[in-house]
């Protein structure tokens, strides 16, 4: 690399290191983030990317190591420091409040105020509306946020960062939750940004995508950085074996066929919608999975997913329809009579539905299975056995920990989730419903679980796959549904769908005809 | 037991007794502030221990304690935070003085009876606040502190309206009618410890195998722990806040009872005052544990009971009262500021054996 | 573009009627006319003359100040985001101060004296919650037995002895407040001339409406103390401080979203100090206007759960400050009539009847028959207990405002909206 000017750079990060208890999130990270470009930091999950963000925007300080913004030596304290030098941020999770106006949200905190600080609130719309103007947007900023879509929240958040003059962007996975349309006007706006002199520090672990829209590459790996490149200089797979250390692990593989027996029947599924009169959350879904099979669910989150679970599981109340688990009837029976028929469930979010995190592992490997015979005497448990069980589970899904006493909270993301998935496959389920198996775990955990569905699936387990990672569905699963706004919309074939054709589906661009 | 177990209870122990000495060293203070002088105060109270009557004292007043903080305790075992159960216990006290008197019964039985005709009407009204948090949405320490506010209304107007019975030689003190002697609670020392004190024993025992040693209180413990996790693996949460909902209420009813079965036999107003929220301070020391209970159950007893010492040496006793809110505030903020320091312990910690194991298996 | 939405569209409006188009505070005006109307009507024929005296309406207000500076404390806290269930107590340690400062240096040193010591329990508060985030009710619990504790114990210290003091009732404050009336309207003096109550001569002449309606004009206008006026102009002033400058707007985003705020630069930590130091005072006000304002001395168990009734005009008030205002208000008349007479209690069975009735029309009219059968047959009850009970239990009264939140908070739930953040656990920096 040239040696520039340290002025040349809008960031300069040397030596940056950052300890939690029990973990060395990052150390000697150096990164240089020259003016007006778009710089990608790329590393799997759990490598650190997240933290140093952090760590740039003031959220916390680093044990070691030097920040240069624009030429000057910074020291963060809060993200009020780092507003101050020209450093904005778009949180990965929305940090938006829902009741408040758009105008509301994106002026708190630097709200511009009179005499006695009372707000100008003309001022302040006025001033949104110029920077609207220049991104293209339009939209009611009197609407409270909560009324807003997904990609239009971004956007407030892109604002906000804006409204402060930021001229340094931090983008935390900003396409996660958007899908394919969304992400390319997002890049466009990305684009635009740039070409008006900001710069973009664009935070991902989507190969693609950073190759696509970035002029510089950042890798960083098991907490810290492992190289610069540009996507001139480097492929898709180099990428991907710089950001895990070696090949990347492929979803895809089969060695048995397809059973005959319907292990999951779902008919005519009707879900009232939350609101009394909305339209109906679920619209006449049918759907069947077989013995051996992985049926892969695409779609945006909130087009009926979730609620599709829910109805399988008997959570949630169904207007109309039928759902069969391996040719019984269970429509009118409650969750728990429904899980002992063979059901099982890896929920949405392990944090609100997976886990108890300040109970010990046994106790989580215990949960939803009271009702087995070897582990309860009548209304009593058993906690010796309960314990041996544990230890069993932990031992056959590779879950890294010291034993089965210490807490969840203490176990890394990846090893939670192979803990759910070892607990759910622990009784031996006829069916699974596999919501985001693999989200937000370390490449390593990754392999592991796909190791451990392929394998169930080949002893014959079926599975309803849902997943946001569009390579995972289109490697794992059999067949493809594609579901928007509450209905299913397409059946597609994995070995011919693209991501941008099931992108199509999820939009509601494309529909096939009914 | 387990290492890792022992270490957790004793940080929990550690911080609790921290708790208490925290709030001696305040109310010494307080007392130095206003005159009094400290060492005097704490000689006579803690002197008092050694004198049967104290003791005996202590245990009778730990009793309705014990119960009420188990009534609470079992509530918060789930994320339900009861204050209803002043309210709970109100109500079934003028119901079983009433249904009490009402019925003739051999001895144990009518007791017995009694007992559960508390339970019933504790739990009865405990159902308000359980079907307006299921059916309606409404938060359980709101609602709680309301139906608290409106038993004592509904109460005090019912005993006025339908069952006063002056009585014959306190003409002041208006009572209901006085229950037989069948339905009385027998004393264990006469006269200084009621019966109610074994009843109360065995709620706590009945509290720890419930909620620790059954199904139902795994289920009812991941409830609290989690309640989107509990659901989805089959626990209906709205049934299991309505069940935790009538056995507080249920334990609520019982809370009274040494002071109605076991003292003073009619229901009179101002009966068992302040009993009923004096559990939550219990529970809140004793971390919802029986044990716990149990420990800071007998010591609010005993503060209470040799509080009256504190007289003599012209020293208010209300001073045991400001000490008994100093340990629950010292005691909550002890355990926010330790949490999350154990809670980093225990992650370094098991990141290190990790690490140990890693180099064995290396090796 | 995509129309993904987390949140379900709300339901389309159902057709609106000429009554609900038109604009909010002309709508507001009709419905209190009507209701007005209806109570007139009903003192004509019971001959309750009380229901709209102007005795029973400053009696209202003087009632219901207390609570609406509870109210008002419940207001400032939660909408920071702190759920604050010490308003009990934060209130009797205001009362204890306050008739414990009257005694030495006078009423206004009362009142004084006593919002410093709530700006101190409030702080109490704000250190538990935000500092080490410990659970809101906890620590709200932990406030109140704190509080009566602390102050049985200090009143026999202070209070023991001395003349006209008692272990639990301090000796009489000095001088209490002047009341004022105003000059023509109420016979209010100018100078040394007493000049003519025109109001309280309309008043007397017994017309329906237009008495009652200059009653309740002469009830607000007389007999005002100072602290009271101060008590209600925090009603516009909190309104304006929350929609229209930047602390209210902070203030607020800490009660829906702290982890907001707080990524961009909001020190939350400090707007809850803040928010819950003025809470303590004001819950402080509220006691000390008990022992400074309506009475002259501090008696233990004073404030009788008004901090609790306060707490339930937050929710009925829907977290507005003009909501919390007329919670007061409606919590504070029954029992101003109460102080009054009996026999205009019992007309409130008249009035609540036939608000009943015309509630059980609207409910007809919407084809819901089992909410219509019931409002109709309370509204019988109602007619039926005014002509067989003679008076009120006081008992029965005292529990109403609960009965009513209850109700409310069951009832109609769908149209409140509490700060969404209010009562969570929250750390700085620990959200993401």
């Amino acid at each position: 690399m040239v040696s520039d000017p340290a002025a040349e750079y809008a960031v300069v990060l040397e030596g940056i290191g950052k300890s939690f208890p029990g973990v060395r999130a990052n150390y000697d990270i150096d990164l240089r983030v020259s003016k007006g470009t778009i710089h990608a930091i790329v590393g799997e999950n759990g490598a650190g990317k997240s933290t140093l963000m952090k760590t740039l925007y003031g959220m916390h300080q680093p044990d070691e190591g030097t920040i240069t913004v624009e030429g000057q030596r910074q020291t963060f304290k809060s993200p009020t420091d780092a507003i101050r030098a020209g450093i904005g941020m778009v949180h990965q999770h929305f940090m938006l409040a829902d009741n408040l106006s758009v105008v509301e949200n994106i002026i708190l905190g630097d709200e511009p105020v009179g005499a006695r600080g009372v707000l100008k609130m003309d001022e302040a719309r006025a001033r949104i509306h110029t920077l609207m103007e220049s991104l293209g947007q339009h939209f009611d900023i009197d609407a409270p946020v909560g009324t807003l879509g997904i990609g239009q929240r971004q956007r407030v958040e892109i604002l906000k960062v804006l409204f402060r003059g930021a001229r340094i962007l931090i983008l935390d996975e900003p396409t996660a939750v958007l899908v394919p349309q969304e992400v390319d006007e997002l890049f466009a706006n990305v684009k635009r940004l740039v070409e008006n002199g900001a710069t973009v520090i664009f935070i991902s672990h989507k190969l693609d995508e950073v190759l696509a829209v970035s002029d510089d590459i950042t890798v960083i790996r098991q907490g810290t950085t492992v190289a610069t490149t540009t996507p001139a200089q480097i492929d898709r797979r180099g990428l991907g074996q710089l950001m895990v250390g070696s090949e990347l692990p492929d979803p895809s593989g089969r060695e048995t066929a397809i059973g005959s027996e319907v292990v999951l029947d779902v008919r005519g599924l009707d879900v009232a919608g939350v609101q009394k009169g909305s339209k109906l959350a679920l619209e006449d879904i049918s759907l069947e999975v077989h013995s051996g099979e992985i049926v892969g669910i695409a779609g945006v989150e909130g087009n009926g997913q979730f609620e599709v679970c829910e109805a399988i599981l008997g959570l949630r109340p169904i207007e109309r329809g039928s759902i069969s688990v391996e040719g019984t009837e269970v429509t009118d029976k409650e969750t728990r009579d429904r899980l002992a028929l063979g059901l099982s469930y890896i929920p949405f979010d392990r944090h609100r539905e997976g886990l108890l995190m300040d109970a010990p592992l046994w106790e989580n490997t215990y949960l939803g299975r009271e009702d087995e015979p070897s582990m309860s005497s009548g209304p009593f448990i058993l906690k010796r056995k309960i314990e041996a069980d544990s230890r069993e589970v932990i031992a056959r899904f590779g879950v890294r920990t010291p034993s089965e006493q210490v807490p969840a909270f203490a176990l890394s993301g990846g090893n939670q989730q192979k803990l759910i998935v070892g607990r759910e496959m622990a009784s031996n389920p006829k069916v699974l419903l596999a919501a985001h198996p693999t989200r937000g775990v370390d490449i390593g955990a990754q392999a592991a679980i796909w190791e451990e569905l392929r394998t169930a699936r080949d002893a014959g387990l079926g599975v309803l796959l849902i997943s946001a990672d569009l390579e995972e569905l289109i490697g794992l699963s059999d067949r493809i549904l594609v579901m928007f706004d509450g209905r299913i919309t397409a059946h597609l074939d994995p070995d011919t769908a693209t991501p941008e054709l099931l992108g199509s589906y999820m939009t509601g661009e494309m529909q096939e005809a009914s | 037991m387990n290492k890792q177990k022992l270490q957790r209870m004793a940080v929990t122990s550690a911080s609790s007794i921290l708790a208490v000495f925290v709030a001696l060293a305040i109310c010494a203070v307080i007392l130095l502030i206003t005159g009094k002088d400290p060492i005097k105060a704490y000689s006579t109270l803690f002197g008092a221990i050694t004198e049967r009557n104290v003791q005996l004292d202590t245990l009778n007043r730990a009793t309705p304690l014990f119960i009420s903080a188990a009534a609470v305790a079992i509530g918060f075992k789930m994320n339900l935070f009861n204050i209803g159960v002043e309210g709970q216990m109100r109500v079934a006290l003028l119901t079983t003085a009433v249904v009490g008197a009402a019925v003739k019964l051999p001895a144990p039985l009518h007791v017995l009876f009694c007992l559960v005709v508390a339970m019933a009407a504790g739990a009865a009204w405990s159902s308000i606040a359980a079907w307006l948090k299921v059916k309606r949405g409404v938060n359980e320490v709101i609602s709680t502190i309301m139906l608290n506010f409106i038993a004592l209304g509904v109460v005090a107007w019912a005993f006025d309206e339908f069952f006063r019975v002056e009585s014959e030689t306190e003409s002041l003190l208006v009572k209901t009618k006085t229950l037989p002697e069948s339905a009385w609670m027998p004393d264990i020392v006469d006269r200084r410890l009621n019966g109610m004190f074994i009843v109360a024993l065995l709620v706590l025992l009945f509290f720890w195998i419930l909620v620790w040693k059954t199904k139902f209180g795994f289920r009812l413990r991941a409830s609290g722990a989690n309640g989107g996790a509990a659901r989805v693996t089959g626990v209906n949460p709205k049934r299991m806040i309505v069940i935790a909902m009538l056995i507080s209420g249920a334990l609520a009813g019982l809370v009274g009872m040494r002071s109605l079965l076991g003292d003073v036999h009619a229901y009179q107003n101002g009966l068992a005052e302040q009993q009923g929220f004096n559990g939550i301070a219990v529970a809140l020391l004793g971390r919802n544990h029986p044990v716990g209970i149990l420990f800071s159950g007998l010591l609010f007893g005993f503060l209470s009971a040799a509080s009256g010492q504190l007289q003599l040496e012209d020293i208010p006793k209300e001073i045991v009262t400001i000490m008994q809110g100093i340990i629950v505030f010292a005691v909550v903020i002890i355990n926010g500021a330790v949490k999350r320091y154990d809670e980093q312990r225990i992650q370094r910690k098991a990141a290190a054996e990790l690490e140990r194991q890693h180099e064995v298996v290396a090796a | 573009m995509s129309t993904v939405e987390l949140l379900p569209a709300p339901a389309p409006a159902p057709r609106q009627s000429v009554f609900q188009r038109m604009p909010r505070h002309r709508r507001a005006m009709l419905l209190s006319l009507g209701a007005l109307l209806i109570v007139s009507v009903v003192r004509v024929f019971t001959e309750a003359d009380d229901l709209t005296s102007s005795g029973t309406v400053s009696a209202t207000i003087r009632v219901s100040t207390p609570i609406l500076l509870a109210g008002l404390a419940g207001l400032w806290a939660e909408r920071a985001g702190v759920v604050n269930i010490g308003i009990e107590g934060m209130m009797i340690v205001g009362s204890w101060l306050g008739g414990w400062a009257a005694w030495h240096w006078g009423s206004w040193a009362g009142i004084g004296i006593a919002m410093l010591g709530g700006v101190l329990v409030g702080l109490i508060h704000a250190v538990a919650t935000v500092r080490f985030n410990v659970d809101h009710v906890v620590s709200g619990i932990a406030i109140n037995i704190l509080a009566a504790g602390t102050t049985e114990y200090l009143s026999i210290i202070a209070f023991k002895g001395q003349e006209g003091g008692g272990e639990s009732q301090s000796p009489p404050g000095k001088k209490g407040f002047g009341s004022f009336d105003m000059p023509f309207l109420t016979g209010g003096n100018i100078g040394s001339w007493k000049t003519p109550d025109i109001l309280g001569w309309i008043e007397n002449k017994g017309i329906v409406l237009i008495s009652d309606m200059a009653g309740i004009a002469k009830g607000f206008l007389s007999d005002l103390y100072l602290p009271t006026i101060l008590a209600l102009s925090l009603v516009p002033f909190t309104a304006w401080l929350l929609w229209r400058t930047r602390f209210g707007l902070r203030m607020r985003s800490s009660g829906e979203s702290p982890q907001a705020g707080e990524s961009l630069g909001v020190n939350i930590a400090r707007v809850r100090y803040q928010a819950l130091a003025v809470s303590g005072a004001l819950a402080a006000f509220g006691g000390a206007y008990l022992s400074c304002v309506l009475t002259n001395t501090y008696r233990q168990g004073q404030t009788g759960g008004r901090g609790f009734i306060g707490l339930a005009t937050t929710i009925f008030g829907n977290w507005t400050p003009f909501g919390v205002l007329r919670g007061a208000v409606l919590f504070g008349f029954p029992e101003a009539l109460r102080l009054r007479s009996d026999d205009a209690v019992m007309a409130l069975f008249w009035v609540g009847a036939i608000l009943l009735a015309i509630l059980s029309v609207r409910f007809f009219m919407k084809a819901r028959v089992v909410p219509g059968v019931v409002s109709l047959g309370v509204a019988a009850l109602c007619v039926y207990t005014y002509n067989v009970v003679d008076a009120v239990p006081q008992n029965l009264v005292a529990a109403t405002p609960y009965a009513l939140t209850l109700i409310v908070l069951g009832a109609a739930r769908q149209q409140l909206r509490p700060p969404a953040h209010a009562g969570m656990p929250w750390r700085p920096g620990e959200n993401h």
